[in-house]
C-alpha cells in the first residue's frame, strides 16, 4: 500500500517484515530513525521473536551481529560515516567469514573536518571488503533493496550494505510502498546457514590462513562476488513479478539507446541529473544516463553494455579519491577498456553541497561542447581556495583550515587572520 | 596433620595413610579423593575441548588454562557450549589452517570484539530458542585489559549472559612480548626495556580488570591461577551455574614471555598466589565473598626471582629498592583481601 512516509520509517519497516533475529543499535546520524523504529517494532511485540540490543560502539554493532550471524540467526544494523569508520575491522572480518548480515549505511561525508551531510566517502572506504554494496535511488528502492539484500546475502553466504543518501532519502518524506509482509515471505525463505556455531556440530571457524591458502581464499571470496553479480538480476525479476514493481538490479538506464554522451551516477542524484538531462533533450541533445545500482561486486559487463555506443561519459561523483580523482569513474573506465570515450569526472555534493540542476546543466553544455576537464570539481569556491592556498604559502602557522574557510565566507565571526 | 580439604568419605582408604597434596606442591592429588570430588581434568571423561598437537610453547600457561577451564565448563554444561576467541596465542596455536584442536563449537572473529561476538551468539542462542547452549568468550590479557575492553565493558553492563575468561601471562606474548595494561611493575618487556631509572614496566599503572569487573556489578567475578585445578574448576563451575556476565582472569605464566623455565610454570602460578602479588578471590554482584587463603607465604624474591623478566632487580647491580616495593604491593593485597585471616577457610578457594 502506498503511503507518505519517512525514507527511515519505510525502511525499518521493510528490515522489521524480513524478520531479522538480532538487531544492533548503535546511534549515528543519518541512520539513527532506522535503527530507532526498529528498536520500537520490537519492544511493542510487532517485531518478534527479535533480539534487540544496544551496544556500546559500531564495533560492537558489527561484532553483536558477526556472533548472532554465526550462529545461525539472520543479522541486521545499521550505521553511516564514522561509525562505518569505526568497525571497519569488522566490516572486513564479516566478509571473510562470509555471514550474510545485512547492514543500512545511511551515506554521509567522513571528517575531519566533521561533517553529517551526505556524500558517498564513507561506502567508498570500504568498497574493497567484500560486501555487497547496492545503492538506492529512491525510498521505494530502497526498502525493496533490503528485501533483495537478505535474499542475495543469504543465498551466497555475504554479507550486503544497502547505502541510501543521508538525509537525500532517510530524511525525506514520500510516497513508498512499503513491502507487504506476506510477499516478503514468499519472497525471503528462513535463513539457512552453511555454516553455523552449534555444540551438536562443532566446527571451528575463523581459523588462521597462512601463505599457503590466503590467496585461494581471497580468490573464492572473488569468486561469490561474481556469483552474486550472476544472482542480482535474477532476484530483481523474481522480486519485480511477486511485488509487481521493479527495483534493484545491476544498473539502470534513462534515454541512454541513441546517447552521445551518458552522465554515471550512484544513488538519489539520479533523479536530478535525469531531470537535467531531459531539459538538454528538449534542446535535441543525445544525452543519457546510467545508474549503478550495485557498486560492487561492480557489473563490468553491465556497464559496457549500457555505455558503449556513447563517445562521452560524465562520472558524477560524491566522493574521490584524494590526491588521484573519481573513484567510481575509474571502475567505469575499466570496465570500457578498448572502447576509448572519453571518461570524466565531475566531483559533487560532498558533505551534503547540494547539486543543483543549474550546476548540472553547466556540466552538460560542457560536456556538449568538449570542455570538461578530466576532473572538475563542481561548484568550488576557487576564490576561497585561492586564498587559503596564499595563507598557507604566507605564513607556517596559518591556523586550521576549515576555520579559515569559514571566515573567508563570514561563517563565523571575521577575526585577525 | 592434613590442612581440611573437601574429603572422601574415607580419606585414609589408601594404605591406610592421608596423603592429599602430592610433595611440596600442594596440589590435591586426584587419585586419593573419592570420584565424586576429583577434577573433571582428571576424568577419562573429560571433552579434550583444547586436543593435543597445537603449536603453544612448551609450558605454556594458556594451554593449560584453556583447557582446564573448557573441559570444566563443558561438563558444567553437559556439552552445550559455544567457544568465542580473541586474536591471540591461543587462537593462533590453535587454528592454524586447516588444522584445528578445538573438539567444541569455537569461534574467532578479531582481537577485540570476543565479548561482543559473545553477546551475539548468546543472543542468537535466546531467540532461537536455544539458551540450553551456554556460550564462553576468551582471551588474553591485551585481548581484556587493552584492546578488548571496550566491548568487554559493554557486555558487562548489558549482563549479557556470556562467561568471559582472560588468560592473563602479563604480556602481548603472540608479537613478542611487548607490555599491556596488565604488566606488573618492573617487568621487563620488548616495550619496557630493563634499563633506565625505572627499569622494566613503570609502576602504577595498569588496569586491575577483576576490580574493573566488580565495579560494573555483574553477578560473578573470580581469579584462579593454572596452579590449583581443583578451585579453577570449582570457578567455572560455579560460573556456569549462574545466569548474566560472569568473569574469570586466570593467571597463566608464558615461559617465552616471562623467562621461566617450561616445568616451572605451575609453581609459578603458586607463588604468585603464595607471596600474595596474585590475590585468588571471588565476588558476587560486586562484592568479595570468598578469598583463597595463603598456606605458606612467600616473599616476593622467590616469585620474581625465577623468571628472566625480573633478573635486573637482582645481583650486583640489583634494584632492592624495588624489589620492596613489589613487596609492598604484596603486602597490601594480603591486607585487603584478607589473605592471611587465621578464621578464614583455608580449603584454597574450593567450596
Amino acid at each position: 500500500m502506498l503511503r507518505q512516509i519517512e525514507g527511515s520509517r519505510a525502511v525499518a519497516e521493510a528490515v522489521a517484515c524480513c524478520r531479522p533475529e538480532v538487531v544492533c543499535a548503535y546511534p549515528i546520524s543519518p541512520q539513527t530513525h532506522i535503527i530507532e523504529a526498529v528498536g520500537a517494532m520490537v519492544r511493542s511485540g510487532e517485531l518478534s521473536p527479535c533480539e534487540f540490543i544496544n551496544v556500546e560502539s559500531e564495533f560492537a554493532a558489527l561484532s553483536v551481529a558477526i556472533g548472532a550471524s554465526a550462529a545461525g540467526a539472520r543479522a541486521y544494523t545499521a550505521t553511516a560515516s564514522q561509525g562505518l569508520l569505526f568497525m571497519v575491522e569488522a566490516v572486513y572480518n564479516a566478509a571473510g567469514l562470509g555471514l550474510p548480515i545485512v547492514m543500512t549505511l545511511a551515506n554521509r561525508a567522513v571528517g575531519a573536518p566533521i561533517n553529517i551531510w551526505n556524500d558517498h566517502s564513507d561506502a567508498m572506504a570500504v568498497r574493497d571488503s567484500g560486501w555487497v554494496q547496492l545503492f538506492a535511488e529512491t525510498n521505494q528502492e530502497a526498502a525493496d533493496l533490503h528485501v533483495q539484500a537478505f535474499r542475495l546475502a543469504e543465498e551466497l553466504s555475504v554479507p550486503v550494505m544497502v547505502c541510501m543518501d543521508g538525509f537525500v532519502l532517510t530524511h525525506a518524506v514520500e510516497r513508498v510502498d512499503v513491502p507487504d509482509q506476506p510477499l516478503v515471505d514468499a519472497f525471503l525463505p528462513p535463513f539457512e546457514p552453511r555454516q553455523v556455531l552449534d555444540p551438536d556440530e562443532p566446527v571451528s571457524i575463523g581459523a588462521m590462513v597462512g601463505p599457503e591458502a590466503f590467496e585461494e581464499v581471497r580468490y573464492l571470496a572473488h569468486a561469490r562476488q561474481l556469483a552474486v553479480l550472476e544472482r542480482i538480476p535474477a532476484v530483481a525479476d523474481e522480486f519485480a513479478e511477486l511485488f509487481g514493481r521493479r527495483s534493484g538490479g545491476l544498473v539502470s538506464t534513462y534515454r541512454t539507446e541513441d546517447a552521445d554522451i551518458v552522465v554515471v551516477a550512484l544513488g538519489s542524484v539520479l533523479g536530478t541529473i535525469k531531470d537535467a538531462v531531459d531539459e538538454r533533450r528538449e534542446r535535441g541533445e543525445r544525452i543519457g544516463v546510467v545508474g549503478i545500482t550495485s557498486f560492487r561486486p561492480f557489473p563490468r559487463d553491465a556497464v559496457r553494455r549500457a555505455l558503449g555506443r556513447a563517445r562521452s561519459i560524465v562520472v558524477v561523483e560524491k566522493a574521490f579519491s584524494i590526491g588521484f580523482g573519481g573513484v567510481l569513474s575509474t571502475d567505469v573506465a575499466m570496465a570500457l577498456q578498448g572502447l576509448n570515450p572519453v571518461v570524466v569526472t565531475v566531483v559533487a555534493g560532498l558533505g551534503g553541497r547540494p547539486i543543483t540542476g543549474a550546476s548540472l546543466d553547466g556540466v552538460l553544455v560542457d560536456a556538449v561542447e568538449d570542455r570538461l576537464p578530466p576532473l572538475t570539481f563542481l561548484d568550488l569556491d576557487e576564490d576561497i581556495v585561492r586564498r587559503e592556498l596564499e595563507r598557507m604559502a604566507a605564513t607556517r602557522r596559518s591556523g586550521p583550515t576549515a576555520e579559515n574557510v569559514l571566515r573567508d565566507i563570514r561563517s563565523v565571526a571575521a577575526g585577525p587572520v | 596433620m592434613p590442612e581440611p580439604l573437601p574429603t572422601a568419605d574415607d580419606p585414609t582408604d589408601v594404605d591406610g595413610r592421608v596423603h592429599f597434596y602430592q610433595v611440596g606442591s600442594f596440589a590435591v592429588g586426584n587419585r586419593l579423593l573419592d570420584r565424586s570430588l576429583r577434577t573433571v581434568q582428571s576424568d577419562i571423561g573429560r571433552t579434550n575441548s583444547l586436543d593435543a598437537g597445537h603449536r603453544a610453547c612448551r609450558g605454556c600457561g594458556e594451554a593449560l588454562g584453556a583447557r582446564y577451564t573448557l573441559d570444566a565448563a563443558m561438563r558444567a554444561v553437559e556439552g552445550r557450549l559455544v567457544a568465542v576467541n580473541a586474536t591471540g596465542c591461543l587462537e593462533v596455536f590453535s587454528t592454524p589452517y586447516p588444522e584445528s584442536s578445538w573438539r567444541i563449537a569455537w569461534m574467532h572473529s578479531l582481537f577485540g570484539n570476543a565479548p561482543a561476538v559473545a553477546t551475539g551468539v548468546a543472543a542468537a542462542m535466546r531467540v532461537k530458542g536455544r539458551s540450553d547452549v551456554r556460550v564462553v568468550a576468551q582471551a588474553g590479557d591485551g585481548g581484556t585489559v587493552d584492546i578488548g575492553f571496550g566491548c568487554l565493558s559493554g557486555m558487562f553492563e548489558r549482563n549479557d549472559d556470556v562467561l568471559f575468561v582472560c588468560y592473563d601471562n602479563e604480556a602481548y606474548m603472540n608479537t613478542g612480548v611487548q607490555r599491556s595494561a596488565a604488566t606488573p611493575p618492573a617487568a621487563r618487556t620488548a616495550t619496557t626495556e630493563a634499563f633506565g631509572l625505572e627499569p622494566g614496566a613503570p609502576f602504577g599503572q595498569g588496569k586491575d580488570l577483576p576490580r574493573l569487573a566488580m565495579a560494573h556489578g555483574i553477578p560473578y567475578v573470580a581469579t584462579a591461577t593454572v596452579a590449583d585445578l581443583h578451585d579453577l574448576e570449582a570457578k567455572v563451575r560455579r560460573a556456569m551455574a549462574i545466569r548474566g556476565a560472569r568473569y574469570l582472569h586466570v593467571l597463566v605464566p608464558c615461559p617465552l614471555g616471562w623467562g621461566s623455565e617450561p616445568g616451572d610454570t605451575v609453581k609459578i602460578a603458586r607463588l604468585a598466589k603464595e607471596t600474595g602479588l596474585f590475590p585468588v578471590f571471588e565476588a558476587e554482584g560486586g562484592k568479595v565473598t570468598h578469598a583463597a587463603q595463603i598456606r605458606r607465604r612467600e616473599p616476593v624474591e622467590s616469585y620474581l626471582r625465577l623468571q628472566s623478566r625480573f633478573r635486573h632487580l637482582f645481583g650486583e647491580h640489583g634494584r632492592p629498592d624495588l624489589v620492596a616495593r613489589i613487596q609492598a604491593i604484596a603486602d597490601a593485597n594480603i591486607a585487603t583481601y584478607r589473605l592471611l585471616e587465621a578464621t578464614a577457610d583455608t580449603t584454597g578457594g574450593q567450596s
